[in-house]
């Protein structure tokens, strides 16, 4: 692999790597494509034996079946829950970083080196005992057995931790001599400050949180408390030949998500950036 | 409260040190307790959801631990179960197979992306990065799904196109694992490229100036001077997708369930198998700690690596 960038290298090179790119494009698209095009396409052609790479008979009828199970309740209970979390996470997280970047206090050092340590932890190792503690505090199969253990997840913090760091001591210290208090500081002089910060991480936890199909699984064991991807994945199971049905679930549980990530496209960007600059 | 305590814990050195010391201390205690009211919430989640069920976790993997609950004290026979369990062997094969090709690929090609991509135009740029981000964004459970079909040995669109009708990929040993491989790697490769496209535009531009200057080519400004300056940008992305790789389970729970004949399993649908089709939940919890324990020595020998270059 030809690992130099493009600046005045040579034409020919040019040229074959925006059409390596446009050849990416068209491989990366296509799943989506394949969701959507196949969401409309009825029995016949969904299992036709030759490729169909555009519905003929266009039909919304994988949508009506869809919606005879009950969807609206699946999509409720994922915005609901990918909602939460991040309303969530942003509160305690924006908190949390703020005093992990700006302040020197008895413990700080131990408590950060935790926190990177438990980053890297697989949330699949610790959720025997998790789903055993949502029962111990009558939460199993609830939307929030989904929501808690997120919110507890450390990444926030640490995002906001970048974050609160481009802070400058100057105007803290300005803060407190005017006598402002440590609450009237953080709401009147950090809070806008990492206001970036916690868009990135609003949009962050909203698409992760939506998209842990995990912890979904191992908590909501009741049909009335999955969400759709969770439904997707199940009906896919109980009725692995229905494609067309299938798709039109994928389309409705993924075309939301897609639309949220194009409108906070920049925030986005700047949340992965800022993990990774001094991380 | 607060102030009361600083008053009363402070009141004895007062005599001995410096007034200065007595304020600075005074303070540093003030910033301590306004410190952890602000940490409060987080650690609440924090030590609620993930600290204690990790500890708890631990104690899990020392006992014998089925149904009914837990029947006794196992000591270390979970742990010495898992050296022997050829399902383990295999899964760990499979994991360390999926690391080792997907995690080189995944930076490599996210590298490439990204130098081809970071000097366009803003729009032309954000298109691509939008592209090759998208995977992530729609969600595992869509993007399996669909896979499924594709692969699908009769109504599946690769078969139909290469000609191989009725050939199962996913169901066939030799298979199945480099799909998997091939799926992950398509969702895996937006971040980097996002990463590296971000790190290529931070890179001290003098430097490469002066160097194109002295008659350095292309090839040698980049590995001379860009490349050592994004290193901390490479070992972010090596860790991240590691990790990523190690956990990856949405894939083989709806593509395989780690089979045929174990082609697929990894460590961590092992976990996830153990624990909740054959209900053994102490080794269950064994193999978790393992995996815990391989991911962090993973991370830390990148770091030793990544540092001493």
């Amino acid at each position: 692999m030809n690992k130099t960038d493009l600046s005045g290298t040579s034409k020919g090179y040019k040229i074959f790597s925006l059409v390596v790119l446009i050849l990416l494009t068209v491989f990366f698209l296509f799943p989506l494509y394949w969701i959507v095009t196949g969401s409309f396409k009825d029995v016949i052609e969904i299992n036709a034996r030759q490729p169909i790479w555009f519905p003929q008979n266009s039909t919304v009828d994988n949508y009506l079946r869809l919606f005879e199970h009950p969807a609206m309740l699946w999509m409720f209970n994922i915005v609901f829950i990918s909602a939460a979390a991040m309303i969530l996470t942003c509160l305690t997280a924006s908190l949390a970083g703020y005093a992990l970047a700006k302040k020197r206090f008895y413990g700080r050092a131990v408590l950060f080196t935790i926190i990177i340590c438990a980053m890297a932890l697989p949330k699949q190792v610790i959720v025997i005992p998790l789903l055993q503690e949502m029962t111990a505090i009558h939460m199993n199969d609830s939307l929030w057995a989904v929501i808690l253990p997120t919110v507890g997840w450390p990444f926030g913090v640490f995002l906001m931790k970048q974050f609160a760091e481009n802070i400058p001591n100057e105007i803290l210290e300005a803060a407190r001599m005017d006598g402002a208090g440590e609450l009237k500081t953080f709401i009147t002089v950090v809070f806008p400050m990492i206001k970036p910060g916690i868009g990135a991480l609003a949009i962050f936890t909203f698409v992760n949180t939506w998209n842990d199909y995990f912890l979904q699984l191992v908590m909501l064991s009741s049909e009335a408390h999955w969400t759709l991807p969770l439904a997707i994945a199940n009906l896919q199971g109980e009725m692995s030949s229905d494609f067309g049905l299938i798709m039109a679930g994928a389309a409705l549980a993924s075309i939301p998500i897609v639309v949220v990530f194009l409108m906070f496209q920049k925030y986005f960007t700047s949340g992965i950036t800022m993990g990774a600059v001094k991380g | 409260m607060a102030q009361a305590r600083t008053a009363a814990g402070g009141s004895k050195p007062q005599k001995k040190q410096p007034q200065t010391t007595q304020t600075s201390r005074t303070l540093a205690r003030r910033e301590t307790l306004s410190a952890y009211l602000f940490l409060l919430p987080s650690l609440f989640f924090f030590i609620s959801f993930v600290v204690v069920p990790m500890f708890i976790c631990v104690f899990y993997s020392f006992t014998e631990y089925g149904l009914g609950g837990v029947k006794g004290f196992a000591g270390l026979d979970n742990y010495i179960k898992l050296f022997k369990d050829p399902v383990f062997h295999r899964g760990f094969l499979n994991t360390l197979l999926i690391v080792v090709v997907a995690v080189p690929t995944v930076t490599a090609f996210s590298l490439w992306v990204a130098s081809a991509i970071y000097k366009m135009h803003a729009v032309t740029r954000s298109f691509f990065r939008c592209v090759f981000y998208l995977p992530v964004v729609t969600g595992s459970v869509a993007i399996t799904v669909v896979w499924k079909w594709i692969l699908h040995p009769y109504n599946g669109i690769l078969n139909q196109v290469a000609g191989t009708t009725g050939f199962d990929w996913l169901g066939t040993q030799s298979t199945a694992i480099w799909f998997i491989i091939l799926i992950l790697f398509t969702t895996s490769i937006g971040q980097p490229i996002v990463l590296y496209v971000a790190a290529l535009g931070n890179v001290d531009n003098s430097l490469v100036e002066a160097a194109e200057v002295d008659g350095g080519t292309k090839l040698q400004v980049f590995w001379k001077i860009k490349w050592p300056q994004m290193m901390p940008t490479t070992l972010y992305i090596l860790v991240i997708t590691t990790i990523n790789s190690f956990q990856c389970f949405a894939l083989i729970q709806l593509l395989t369930k780690g089979g045929p004949l174990n082609s697929t399993m990894t460590i961590m649908y092992q976990v996830y198998d153990t624990a909740y089709r054959l209900n053994d939940l102490g080794y269950a919890n064994a193999i978790g700690v393992v995996l815990a324990l391989i991911i962090a020595i993973f991370s830390a020998l990148q770091f030793k690596i990544a540092k001493t270059d």
